[in-house]
């Protein structure tokens, strides 16, 4: 049956058919040979041949390699080691495993697995790893967090050292609102200028890192809140455009003078309490100086209208509870450090 | 030999090669796995892990949906540089109600298992919402549209129930009170009694200082959960595991 699909459907194949005279041919050929009329080809378990040198190409000598005896449709198997480099390579990774299993936790028993004759964990490995680290800097970490703070600055192997392992404290932990450089970014203070929300002396700079600015989980945070003018109706909308033109008045900014008259009572009522008559401001309760070039916010009107508006909520997290006192403080010498400090 | 020449009989029968090999990886899987679910090494109790809250989970969703496992892992490996930066090396029981897990493989950016507390909501948003606002050098996508999709309660109950029915001990006292714990904790007028109660430390305020409760809110209030439940200050690691 199989022969006969085989054939083309025209008929059968002429004398000039060659194709598929040679096909019928094979096909009978290999019909034979199933049947076993045809012997097998010569030495399936023994070598073909001796190992035979031949000059091959390019002046390599060629091996005649012995036949496994494994043969498909009278293709044969050389019967060719594997390289010795790779064979030897791979006794030693099953040598190699054995004395791992022995010295390494490997084993799952009943309740536990084989902890190793090493004894070796990853938890002991990393605190051993900390506890290196931190034995080169001990002394001087403990001198740094113990000394009185206002004493540190007349110290320059604590100051040099606070700068350094400040810096690197400043750039995992604070460097993603106040920027890599310090420079801050809209909302979040510029530490390299002189004008500061909570103070700029060590002291105070040290407070905020601890305990953050609003922070909600930590209780001794520092705290205010600017009231939200607009959105519960504390000021109308055009007294919130007339303060926002006598803010901008303060600082010499574009704005109606007019408007800005009106302002000066809106204000005085309701700002002067926390930002002071003069608009200087008040570091007690983190109230920022409206009458200086530095505007955390922006100096646009509009943005002045949507702070008043709205209010801000800055929040800094306490960092008391992530870095050990030694860090706090370095980082707090970093950022005194950095030009601003007073 | 002979053992070598009935192997014959597997090398010249699909299916039965298809049994075997099935044979093997089966036995291969009892060794290897198997023992992870009853080994005293491997499981560790630790206290202070709680489910999400529902608006923890919903956040979460969000988290998966806009696949930020694709750049950010959960998993603080136990190495002193990954330690330093990012905090305690994470612990089995921290994602035993994460389905599934979010370790990662990638770190396109920064690991997220402690992020938790380390940033302010105001940044959470402001980042989100355009995050060369604040990091400039950041590759990260924008996704302020987060602020503007409110999200409902209507399916945050059967939300729970599904994980309960894989193992996360949500109750039926839970599962009853979800919508009501949901809005309760971006609302910070709200009786947060019964939150508290159910979610221990859960964290209760507007997250986005938007008057609706959107993703953005959900979001943030699952990033700021990340890796605080266990108190470390009190936490001894076992060495031995």
């Amino acid at each position: 049956m199989a022969e006969d699909k085989d054939k083309p459907e025209t008929g059968a194949p002429g004398e000039d058919d060659r194709i598929g005279l040679e096909r019928q041919a094979a096909d009978s050929e290999h019909a034979a040979k199933l049947a076993g009329d045809i012997p097998p080809r010569t030495a399936p378990d023994r070598p073909a041949a001796p190992k035979k040198r031949a000059r091959g190409r390019h002046g390599v000598i060629a091996h005649e390699v012995p036949s496994t005896g494994h043969e498909w449709d009278g293709i044969t198997e050389y019967d060719n080691p594997m390289p010795r480099w790779w064979l030897w390579t791979f006794y030693a990774t099953i040598v190699w495993a054995v004395f791992y299993v022995i010295a390494y936790p490997a084993i799952p028993l009943v309740n536990g697995a084989t902890r190793g004759l090493l004894g070796t964990t990853n938890r002991q490995q990393v605190a051993a790893e900390i506890e290196r680290f931190d034995q080169a800097n001990a002394a001087i970490q403990t001198r740094l967090a113990s000394v009185e703070l206002s004493e540190i600055p007349n110290d320059p192997e604590l100051v040099n050292y606070a700068t350094n392992a400040g810096g690197a404290v400043f750039r995992t932990w604070c460097a993603q609102c106040h920027g890599s450089g310090a420079a801050g970014a809209r909302g979040y203070p510029n530490l390299l200028d002189n004008d500061w929300l909570w103070g700029g002396t060590l002291e105070d700079i040290h407070l905020t890192l601890q305990h953050g600015i609003r922070d909600p989980n930590d209780p001794d945070t520092r705290y205010s809140e600017m009231p939200r003018f607009g959105r519960d109706g504390l000021l109308e909308r055009p007294q919130i455009q007339q303060v926002v033109d006598y803010v901008l008045s303060l600082s010499d900014l574009p704005h109606d003078a007019a408007s800005a008259a009106e302002g000066a009572v809106v204000y005085a009522e309701n700002c002067a309490a926390c930002h002071a008559e003069d608009g200087s401001g008040d570091r007690t309760q983190g109230a920022p100086n409206l009458a200086d070039a530095v505007w955390l916010y922006g100096s646009e009107p509009e943005t002045l209208n949507r702070i008043i508006t709205e209010g801000p909520y800055g929040v800094m997290p306490a960092w008391a509870s992530r870095l050990d006192e030694a860090d706090i403080r370095a980082v707090s010498t970093y950022v005194h450090g950095l030009g601003g400090g007073e | 030999m002979s053992i070598l020449a009935r192997h014959k009989i597997l090398e010249k029968n699909a299916s039965l090669l298809l049994v075997f090999s099935f044979l093997v990886v089966t036995i291969g899987g009892i060794v290897q796995i198997t023992p992870l679910f009853y080994l005293e090494n491997t499981i560790e109790k630790v206290e202070g892990v709680r489910p999400y809250t529902p608006l923890e989970l919903a956040g979460r969703d969000v988290y998966v949906r806009e696949g930020c496992y694709v750049c950010h892992s959960q998993m603080i490996r136990p190495m002193r540089d990954e330690v330093e930066r990012y905090g305690h090396y994470s612990l089995a029981a921290e994602s035993m109600y994460d389905h599934p897990f979010q370790w990662g493989s990638k770190r396109t950016g920064p690991d997220l298992a402690r992020v938790g507390g380390r940033y302010s909501d105001e940044w959470h948003v402001d980042h989100l919402t355009d995050p060369q606002s604040v990091v400039p050098e950041s590759i990260m996508p924008k996704y302020a549209f987060l602020k503007d999709r409110v999200i409902g309660t209507d399916t945050i109950a059967q939300r729970l129930r599904t994980d309960a029915m894989v193992g996360v001990p949500y109750d039926d006292a839970m599962i009853a009170a979800a919508a009501e714990d949901f809005r309760a904790q971006a609302n910070p007028d709200a009786d947060a009694a019964g939150l508290g109660e159910r979610y221990p430390g859960a964290q209760q305020r507007n997250f986005d200082r938007q008057p609706q409760l959107t993703e953005m809110d959900a979001l943030v209030a699952y990033l700021q959960v990340l890796g605080t439940m266990v108190d470390f200050s009190t936490f001894e690691p076992d060495a031995a595991r």
